[in-house]
């Protein structure tokens, strides 16, 4: 069994669009995508209801989870760099983890079969 | 199932005490006014617009609340309309409006609405049925004490608060409304002018809700936690049913389709223009960007201020007062409210308190006997005792609401839990009170953090994130 290997993206919402197309074009096949609130070195910013001040430092971001074997983590993470930066602060972190093992439910298949899109399996 | 039967027994008691009442009717005097179809219909409209304000005060209130207290907000509002109708007609009617005792209440003669039937009532107006007359009246009733909850959102107790608006509906409001508008009454025969509520609607509910603010204390983790409006276009609804009822709510206290209508309709609307564009260009210069919320409460302001004079002022006026009011409220709830550090959660005071007293003293100053000769001259018309007049309607006023208003909450406070629990509002009315919510999914940034199981526990402060699977 290949290794297999989870990346999740923290970024900012406005680049999810722009992410998704540079998975899909690197043949990433499957997401699952999360609005979350975080902040890291965001200092986030201000809003004022009837005159009241409230400094809001935790702010929106999408969480995108991606599991890979077949396609080089290397490349998820280069792709996912080149859509999401801004260069600004906020562009938001990638964090790459290993995987123990995968199932598809339907099935029952296990290990990098189950993550994979039946089209490219080898036959 | 014995809580029912107490119910149930109270309600055949009701019906008992009320049944004379019912048969007593019919025997109205031979020889009736005219009633005029116009003045009806136009009354009628006008209680009707009147009434889809309290709604409208539930959204203007429930958009700014967060998520978890959305409908137990709605619901203080929503439900007023249900207890004080029948309040209103079992005897608030009667209290504010019957034949006068001692210039200070009305007798209970009218107790169930007898003799309150579809012949006019003279002494209030001559032109349209006296039920007409006390249905109008009685959309006032029952706004009013919707007011006072913006003070105390999100933090009290659902039974403590129906207790709470039907003593101070009876009273409160039914005394000084019949101070101010009943025949006999103490401060209409002193002359204080009030053309739709400024002194009876306003000012009492504005510092009635302070009183319960301070009295029940700031909302958990007020000025360090975020509590932000979760639903500002909600918010704007409501502002927008406000203002568009508002136009019965002063415009037929004309009681008549008549110019002193047409004068209030455009008064009304003038000043609330003028309340729109002061607040937002004061918030503009002062935060640097103009708000919405800063449109909508400038609004409300414009309106509150304008309801005691806009049967007495002409439209130049009516803009002064509108401007005016637009930075005095707003002053009053950006600036002032934290510099003191109450907790008045939607700025029922900041709003109709100060907006309210402002209206009354600016009658002083701007009515005119042109604009409505049964009212009287002001400041700027030569008569300076107007002034004097109206300040003592506001004095009086504000000692009432304050005085009543302490004794009621203290005396609710001998009997039940005022204001809920540390727990119930860290997870929120709508669950605790009302065991529904507002919304499927709460965020965590304007609502409380909630799961689906079935945890009753205090929720914690962890980030709950909605999950959205894309394709």
């Amino acid at each position: 069994m290949r290794p297999i290997t989870k990346v999740d993206i923290i970024t900012r919402p406005e680049k999810l669009e722009e992410l998704k197309d540079a998975m899909n074009k690197i043949g990433v096949t499957g997401m699952t995508v999360t609005q979350v609130y975080g902040c890291g070195l965001t200092k986030g910013h201000t809003e004022v209801y009837r005159g009241q001040e409230y400094n809001i430092n935790l702010v929106p971001k999408v969480k995108v989870e991606i599991v890979v074997c077949e396609v080089p983590v290397e490349r998820v993470l280069e792709a996912a760099k080149t859509a999401c930066r801004t260069g600004k602060i906020g562009d938001g972190k990638i964090f790459v983890y290993p995987v123990a093992n995968a199932v598809r439910i339907r099935t029952g298949e296990e290990g990098d079969i189950a993550i994979m899109d039946p089209a490219d399996m080898p036959k | 199932m014995r809580k029912l039967w107490t119910i149930f027994t109270l309600c055949l008691l009701l019906l008992v005490i009320f049944v004379p009442a019912v048969f007593a009717e019919g025997e109205a005097p031979a020889e009736a006014a005219k009633i005029d179809t116009g003045d009806t219909t136009f009354v009628l409209i006008s209680a009707a617009l009147v009434m889809i304000m309290t709604p409208g005060l539930a959204l203007f209130y429930g958009g700014m609340v967060r998520t978890k207290n959305a409908l137990a907000t709605i619901m203080q509002s929503f439900f007023i309309i249900g207890l004080i109708s029948v309040q209103w007609v079992l005897f608030g009617y009667s209290l504010a409006f019957g034949p006068d005792i001692s210039h200070f209440v009305g007798a209970l003669d009218w107790i169930g609405l007898n003799g309150v039937g579809q012949d006019p009532n003279a002494d209030y107006a001559a032109t349209i049925p006296h039920l007409a007359f006390m249905i109008f009246q009685g959309m006032f009733a029952v706004i009013t004490p919707a007011l006072i909850t913006g003070a105390f959102a999100e933090r009290m107790k659902f039974p403590a608060f129906v207790v709470f608006t039907l003593l101070w509906a009876t009273l409160v409001y039914d005394p000084v409304a019949h101070w101010v508008w009943g025949v006999g009454g103490w401060l209409r025969e002193l002359g204080v002018l009030d053309f739709a509520g400024g002194t009876v609607v306003h000012i009492i509910s504005g510092v009635s809700g302070l009183v319960i603010a301070l009295m029940i204390g700031k909302r958990k983790g007020y000025g360090s936690e975020v509590m932000m409006p979760h639903h500002l276009p909600m918010t704007v609804i409501g502002a927008s049913l406000l203002w568009f009822g508002w136009f019965g709510f002063n415009a037929g206290s004309a009681l008549g389709a008549n110019g002193l209508a047409a004068s209030a309709f455009v008064t009304t609307h003038i000043a609330a223009a003028a309340a729109t564009v002061s607040w937002v260009l004061t918030e503009w210069i002062h935060h640097g960007k103009p708000t919405i919320l800063g449109a909508a409460s400038g609004c409300v302001a414009g309106l509150v201020a304008i309801t005691p004079a806009a049967g007495f002022v002409s439209p130049i006026p009516a803009v002064i007062i509108g401007l005016a009011a637009g930075i005095i409220c707003f002053l009053a709830v950006a600036v002032v409210k934290a510099k003191v550090g109450y907790d008045d959660s939607l700025d029922a005071f900041g709003v109709h308190g100060i907006g309210g007293t402002w209206g009354a003293i600016a009658t002083g100053l701007f009515a005119s006997t042109s604009v409505n000769p049964a009212g009287a001259d002001g400041l700027f018309y030569g008569n300076a005792g107007q002034l004097t007049t109206q300040l003592i309607g506001v004095g009086a006023s504000w000692i009432t609401a304050i005085v009543m208003t302490f004794i009621i909450i203290k005396v609710i406070g001998l009997f039940m839990q005022v204001r809920a629990s540390a727990e119930q509002e860290v997870q929120g009315l709508d669950i605790t009170e009302h065991g529904e919510r507002g919304y499927a999914y709460q965020d965590f940034m304007t609502g409380s953090p909630v799961s689906f199981s079935v945890s009753t526990s205090a929720a914690t402060q962890e980030i709950v994130a909605k999950k959205t699977t894309l394709a």
